[in-house]
């Protein structure tokens, strides 16, 4: 979670300073170092396009072996450019159950985190109470437990509840992994949102939950959203949860599915490997475009990363 | 954002402070008040605390997934730690994931992301924004897919190699001659973006007056860098150190993909050997007690991170 938030701040942030202060850098350079000025700004863009050919490198496969049927592991110009390996992947045993599965966990596990967040929020957020503080240590001390180290004695716990290969119990453990960034964040929306509207409704007359759900919820959607659509990245693209918690076939995510493919086939059919692999990751790519628009930048940033 | 803190928590204590029945009903406001917290709480509390808790716990028993021991396992008391520490693979596999977070997270992560952060400052704006989009994709892509894309880079028929054969030079297997320069390399491609992005946002954040005015003194490129930007950007750079270890220490996915651990134990890093342990040998208590060191290492960095981020909670 922690590298989602920051990576948003960053990029969806601060561009307006970005944009003054590189006009700044370069009216001063213009004016004592010109020339040097210019041939540094060509060196940095080289050097940049170097760092971004080599970045590319392993992305391209992914593309251009996902168009060619006889792929094989290395970078080459499909012969017959076709989307045959996107036909073959869209059965439902190959990739639409696994991806539906992908969608039920990541919903599911975003739903029950954003409630969560959103209710524990409101008093954090709105009374100063004797448990504020160390509740929010535990909950930042929470965002730096490795999940993947934890795994063993989640299983361990899993088989002792009798919750192995149950869906509802893996949702509801991916939703507690990210409820301590989700309420973080949401805490940080909340303390945006002016208190005095609230004021008016409590003298009004009206409950603390029912000024929550008419005034506070409404006017923080679009963090809301921003905690949704980050919880729902990072439960998509999980593969060690699932992949140890759950069992049968037909309830594995997009990610677990995807490399039980790749044990079976992946030493024959990568084009269908890349073609799946794609198929799973465009929708992430999809919400990480709309969520920097979306500009939670630097409210969400709050949590993870203290500049 | 640090001034958004305070006034935030601090605006809110008016409509309670104000209220002047507050010294009879206290206790059972607070109680009240404090109630939208219990969901969360009870799935910290469950799903958390109680694997670290059963952690601890586990790694003194002698559990494991079948057998005589399965069904009711037994207190061995420091047991499992003696084993481990006696087991040639455990020390193997510290040194293993210390060389793992050093170079890829430390060094790699680290300095390839600022590097990058400061190229971006003064290159072409179209050059910054599409090595930028190029950087953060690999980020981005859930990471069995960027593992994918690292595991066919880096193997024998794979891109690497075949772009050395084009240049004349021969390629080797580097997946299982170099196994941890593979893994090291992939984790750096994958998690630079983040590092990247941080040291973009505490670049914008450095007023140009003081580039300047150190430009004005005579300090030059490097000078300028190394005595004014880095002292101003520590924060940020103490902090980042720490979240990209914390990252790194959690990695799995891309070593299991790329290498499983191998060939043999060159490449298990701590993560990978308790999965083995745990799940492959069935040595539940053996695992646990790796997974408990490594949360232990993990507290460590969470105080160290808290302690950082202190002002923002108070």
């Amino acid at each position: 979670m922690a590298k989602t938030t920051a990576a948003d701040r960053a990029l969806a942030g601060p561009p307006q300073t970005t944009r003054s202060i590189t006009t700044a850098d370069r009216k001063a350079e213009r004016s004592m170092a010109a020339p040097r000025g210019r041939a540094m700004k060509w060196f940095a863009s080289i050097v940049l396009i170097v760092i971004g050919v080599i970045f590319l490198l392993p992305l391209v496969w992914l593309v251009l072996a996902s168009l060619d049927q006889s792929a094989s592991l290395s970078v080459k110009w499909p012969e017959a450019p076709s989307f045959d390996n996107f036909i073959a992947v869209l059965t439902p045993e190959t990739s639409l159950i696994p991806l539906t599965n992908s969608f039920i966990l990541s919903a599911g596990c975003a739903i029950v985190t954003v409630l969560a967040a959103i209710l524990a929020a409101y008093p954090l957020s709105r009374y100063s109470m004797r448990i504020n503080k160390p509740f929010l240590y535990g909950v930042l001390f929470g965002t730096c437990l490795p999940i993947t180290a934890m795994m063993v004695p989640v299983y361990a716990l899993f088989v002792a509840f009798n919750l192995i290969d149950n869906i509802g119990g893996t949702i509801l453990f991916l939703a507690a992994t990210s409820l301590p960034m989700a309420i973080w964040m949401m805490k940080n929306f909340m303390d945006s949102v002016p208190i005095s509207l609230e004021e008016a409704a409590w003298t009004d007359g009206a409950s603390a939950m029912r000024t929550l759900s008419a005034i506070v919820v409404p006017l923080m959607r679009p963090g809301i959203a921003v905690v949704f659509i980050f919880v729902f990245i990072q439960t998509w693209g999980n593969f060690f949860i699932p992949f140890v918690l759950l069992l049968s076939p037909e309830k594995l995510p997009a990610a677990v599915s995807i490399f039980s493919f790749f044990g079976q086939y992946g030493s024959v059919a990568y084009g269908q490997l890349a073609a799946f692999s794609l198929l799973y990751s465009v929708p992430v790519l999809a919400l990480y475009v709309l969520v920097s628009r979306l500009g939670g930048g630097s409210f969400a940033l709050a949590g993870a990363v203290k500049g | 954002m640090s001034t958004t803190a305070p006034t935030a928590l601090g605006a809110p204590r008016a409509p309670g402070a104000a209220r002047p029945a507050q010294k009879k009903r206290r206790p059972g406001r607070t109680l009240l008040r404090s109630a939208p917290l219990l969901p969360a709480v009870v799935l910290l509390g469950v799903f958390l605390l109680g694997p670290v808790i059963s952690s601890l716990y586990g790694s003194l028993t002698d559990s494991s997934l079948s057998g005589a021991s399965a069904a009711n396992a037994e207190f061995i008391g420091l047991q499992n730690y003696a084993d481990l520490f006696a087991d040639p693979d455990f020390p193997k596999s510290v040194l293993l994931t210390l060389v793992f977070l050093v170079a890829s997270a430390l060094i790699g992560q680290n300095c390839l992301g600022l590097g990058l952060a400061v190229l971006m400052q003064s290159s072409h704006k179209a050059v910054r924004a599409i090595v930028g989009t190029i950087v953060v994709t690999a980020w981005v892509l859930p990471e069995i897919v960027a593992s994918f894309a690292a595991y066919a880079f880096f193997n024998d028929g794979g891109t690497l190699n075949s772009m050395l054969t084009g240049l004349g030079i021969p390629g080797v297997n580097w997946l299982y001659v170099f196994p941890m320069l593979c893994v090291i390399l992939a984790n750096i491609w994958r998690g630079t973006a983040f590092s990247m992005l941080v040291y973009t946002a505490a670049l914008n954040d450095v007023p140009p007056e003081i580039t300047e005015a150190a430009e004005m003194d005579g300090a030059r490129g490097w000078q300028r860098f190394i005595l004014v930007t880095v002292p101003m950007i520590r924060r940020s750079i103490s902090t980042n150190l720490m979240l990209t270890t914390l990252q790194t220490l959690s990695v799995f996915a891309l070593i299991f993909v790329m290498t499983g651990g191998g060939p043999g134990t060159d490449s298990t890093t701590l993560p990978l050997l308790a999965y083995q342990e745990a799940f492959r040998f069935g040595e539940l208590g053996f695992g646990t007690a790796i997974a408990t060191i490594l949360l232990l290492v993990g507290a460590v960095f969470g105080v160290l991170y808290i302690r950082a981020l202190k002002p923002e909670v108070d």
